[in-house]
């Protein structure tokens, strides 16, 4: 359980460095705004893996994000980046809500293999439906924010700038969410179930929240991915990336809400080099680095700052 | 009538190849409680290597009949050379801690070997269809059909009724069923556990790789080939229930019957259908249609 | 005296061992029970299913005169059943602290209506913010020393008290110890009694533990239930359960032999 209580200065002051750093850098926003996105459903895995749980299908709720926000743009005209990101929030909590009732009940490779199961089916279904660009998917409709498009350099900041905000808040919500009765459940389910029933708490109750909560925030992330590349696909929801997720969620570590933010930049930017220098080693680098995070870091790349820091928790 | 005997015969076909590609995934389940997702990355790997072995016995102009051979060699050979070295040089380091830990462990280990591959084959596809046209086609109900895929089928089944004899009928088969029922037990009674880890994860590895290796004449050889089979086994094995062997059969059948029954009917369903089927049978019966009554654990 | 606690009936078979025959028992509130036995002769089968945990093939259990007998653990536990365990049941990678945090929060979420949440959030029965009574809990336990180390890492007797205090945190009104002393060393076990009765009578709690050590059982049960072979072949007052030659035959080994022990085996 995080006591820290300068996690909400060093969000704030993260936030600030961020839009601070953007106009300097107008290049590097758009790799940004992309990082955010994943963070923010790498942040929903940092809940569940506190929780003992790995689910290898929050794609599912990445790819809904995506689709809620394009479907919206293509079909009702509507382009404001705050009503895309409620929608998508709104249609990926429904989702999650209902099957969490489902998903609650399971642990383990059980809610690995459900989670993979369902989101492989929203995947089977888009990549067959004509209407929605079978695989190919579609593009979106430029989005604007309060009437103003989010193209150009200063749309683009714009767009780059709600991303940040939105994974503060995020990110924040989350911190104190782990401080709160339920909050704390988590590492106390990952534990002992049987103690957190008989201390008059329903774990699968508390599992079923923690479970809704991530696939909001995945949304969230699908959503911001979608307005800034400009495109959706089913790819979003096929299992290849909900293991990208993962794979970030274990080399950010459960140690602190930035982490998955951190983990998410590192990894787009090796991502990047690694596309142009070393198209065909990339993903051996990725393994080789996860099996080394297992073996010697379990708590990822975070507890290396920890350290540093002489164990400040 | 003869959309009926299609659905039949082209999904008992798939359901073949389902089995051969579910199979060893399912036993290294059962024996070690693994969850291979490297699976997919060592099928990639038994059909580079039957393109690789079977490209080489038809330049030098060997008997084309004897490609077979070739391709179920570089099966062994990759299981021979893949399995001891995943086994002994990771996984033993890994015993005794979380099966999903050991998900992920996989999970890293297929992005490893899919680079691999890259790395020794390269990204441009590679042919090796010979083998599939070899036989000559038999027409069946107005439809045409490859005679290797009737083959397929015979060698599931082969492969299927060997592996039930060796865990029924012989005394390794059984030694190797105690030491799935209790570990601890079987190291007391002087079973030497390591040696049947090793000798299951190879044979679960060969079994990958002899998937790929008769897949490959049949496909355009690729990167990224284990992709979309890991999730297919993963299918198979939670329908019939992980680490079971009939269990395999029966998913597979499923499966493979499902899967052709909406090509055939509803094509916009064929790949829903799969994973509906998937996530149907963990949600009714987590442990598979074919699993015997678990304790529960907590 | 009212009663707190009623069985009727409880019958309970594992294949082909019964683990609870026909076990009707009823206990007044403010008592503190002893559950003596062998191993395999029913108790800790009994403490399961009067919280829940085990459903009975048949009979009922009664708390406050409500059939709870349907209902979950953690249902059990909010109506005012308390339980701690003979492997302690901790959160091994939180902080002792923690621990009793966590406890503690649950007892405060559902204390009220989650949505109406409004000014300062007070544990109750402490009258205190969920920080101050954990501090407090730790305190009444002796566990401040201990209040930063990860649960998992405490000594045997400490993880001991601590599951006991997470217990009683939520100040049930009964309380069920299940070998409150086991794996502890002699010299502790009555410390950890004493301790214990102590929280018991601060917050008037009824208690049932199960017990192997009879000078425990002797100092401070004001009445023993003797189990075995699934059935309850004693009940009364520590003495004069010790005295009976059916406990004495089939439960404290003091006597060898079935001269005057008779009704256990029919």
């Amino acid at each position: 359980m995080n006591t820290d209580k300068r996690t909400p200065l060093l969000l704030l002051s993260s936030l600030l460095a961020l839009l601070a750093v953007g106009p300097l850098l107008p290049e590097w926003q758009f790799l940004a705004t992309l990082a955010l996105g994943k963070g923010l459903v790498v942040l929903g895995l940092l809940l569940l893996l506190r929780t003992g749980l790995v689910s290898f299908g929050q794609g599912l709720y990445y790819c809904l994000g995506g689709y809620a926000a394009g479907v919206m743009g293509h079909y009702w005209g509507v382009t404001d980046a705050t009503l895309l990101l409620l929608a998508a929030a709104l249609v990926s909590g429904v989702a999650a809500a209902v099957l969490g009732l489902l998903l609650a009940r399971y642990r383990a490779i059980f809610f690995a293999m459900l989670s993979l199961a369902l989101s492989m089916i929203l995947y089977g279904l888009l990549a067959k439906s004509q209407t929605l660009g079978s695989t190919d998917g579609f593009n979106l409709a430029p989005p604007t924010l309060l009437g103003f498009p989010l193209a150009g350099y200063e749309g683009r900041y714009a767009l780059y700038s709600l991303a940040c905000v939105l994974a503060f808040l995020a990110a924040l919500g989350l911190h104190y969410y782990f401080r709160t009765p339920l909050g704390r459940l988590a590492t106390a389910i990952r534990d002992n179930e049987i103690r957190v029933e008989y201390l008059g708490a329903s774990v699968r109750g508390a599992v079923h929240v923690k479970y809704t909560i991530a696939g909001v925030l995945a949304g969230l992330g699908g959503a911001l991915t979608g307005m800034t590349v400009g495109h959706i696909d089913p790819e979003m929801a096929y299992w290849t990336t909900s293991g990208e997720f993962v794979f970030i969620a274990i080399l950010s570590g459960t140690g602190s809400v930035a982490a998955p933010f951190l983990g998410s930049f590192i990894y787009e930017l090796v991502r990047t080099f690694a596309y142009e220098y070393s198209p065909n080693t990339w993903q051996l680098a990725l393994g080789a680095v996860m099996l080394l995070i297992i073996v010697f870091l379990p708590a990822g790349l975070w507890s290396l700052f920890r350290r540093r820091q002489g164990g400040a928790a | 009538m003869d959309m009926q005997l299609a659905v039949l015969v082209d999904g008992i076909i798939y359901a073949s190849w389902l089995f051969l590609i579910a199979v060893g995934l399912t036993l290294i389940y059962g024996v070690m409680n693994i969850l291979n997702i490297a699976h997919g990355a060592l099928y990639a790997l038994g059909a580079y290597a039957a393109a690789s072995f079977g490209g080489f016995w038809f330049s030098q102009g060997y008997p084309p009949l004897g490609s077979y051979g070739a391709l179920v060699l570089a099966a062994i050979v990759v299981g021979l050379v893949m399995g001891p070295l995943i086994e002994r040089g990771l996984l033993r380091f890994m015993y005794g801690r979380d099966e999903i830990i050991l998900l992920l462990v996989t999970y890293a280990l297929f992005l490893i070997l899919e680079d691999v591959i890259k790395l020794i084959w390269g990204v441009s596809p590679y042919i090796i269809s010979q083998p599939y046209g070899l036989l000559g086609i038999v027409e069946l109900g107005g439809l045409i059909y490859p005679v290797y895929s009737f083959v397929l089928i015979g060698v599931t089944i082969l492969v299927g009724v060997l592996l039930a004899w060796a865990l029924q009928g012989t005394r390794h088969g059984k030694l190797l069923r105690v030491v799935i029922h209790d570990r601890e037990l079987s190291q007391t009674l002087g079973i030497d556990v390591r040696r049947y880890y090793l000798a299951t994860f190879t044979l679960g590895t060969m079994l990958a790789a002899l998937g790929g290796a008769l897949t490959a004449p049949t496909v355009s050889v690729v990167p990224a080939m284990g992709v979309e089979v890991i999730v297919l086994a993963f299918a198979v094995v939670v329908v019939g229930g992980l680490g079971s062997l009939p269990g395999a059969a029966l998913g597979a059948l499923i499966v493979g019957l499902l899967r052709s029954a909406a090509v055939h009917y509803v094509p916009a369903l064929e790949l829903f259908a799969i994973y509906f089927v998937m996530a149907m049978v963990l949600i009714i019966r987590p442990r598979g249609l074919f699993a015997g009554e678990q304790a529960r654990t907590i | 005296m009212s009663v707190l606690l009623e069985t009727r009936g409880l019958h309970k078979r594992f294949g082909a061992v019964v683990a609870a025959k026909d076990i009707s028992v009823a206990i007044e509130r403010d008592s503190v029970v002893g559950l003596i036995g062998t191993n395999g002769a029913g108790k800790t089968t009994f403490v399961n299913m009067v919280t829940g945990y085990l459903k009975p093939d048949q009979g009922s259990v009664r708390f406050k005169g409500r059939d709870v007998t349907p209902l979950h653990p953690r249902q059990i536990t909010r109506l005012g059943v308390g339980r701690s365990f003979q492997i302690p049941q901790l959160y091994d990678s939180l902080s002792a602290y923690d621990n009793v945090v966590v406890a503690l929060g649950i007892a405060l979420r559902n204390a009220r209506p989650r949505w109406l949440a409004r000014g300062p959030r007070l544990v109750p029965g402490y009258g205190l913010p969920l920080e101050e009574a954990a501090e407090q809990v730790l305190e009444r336990f002796g566990l401040a020393e201990f209040r930063d180390r990860p649960a998992g890492v405490l000594p045997g007797g400490v993880r001991k008290l601590l599951d006991i205090a997470m217990t009683l945190a939520l100040k049930p009104e009964l309380l069920l110890l299940d070998e409150p002393t086991s794996g502890v060393s002699s010299e502790e076990k009555f410390a950890i009694m004493d301790r214990i009765m102590r929280a018991v009578r601060g917050s008037g709690a009824t208690v049932l533990f199960v017990e192997h050590d009879m000078d425990i059982v002797s100092r401070y049960a004001s009445r023993v239930l003797a189990f075995y072979d699934g059935r309850v072949i004693a009940d009364g007052a520590p003495a004069e359960v010790l005295a009976d030659p059916d406990v004495q035959l089939y439960v404290t080994g003091t006597r060898t032999t079935a001269e005057g022990a008779g009704h256990a085996d029919d």
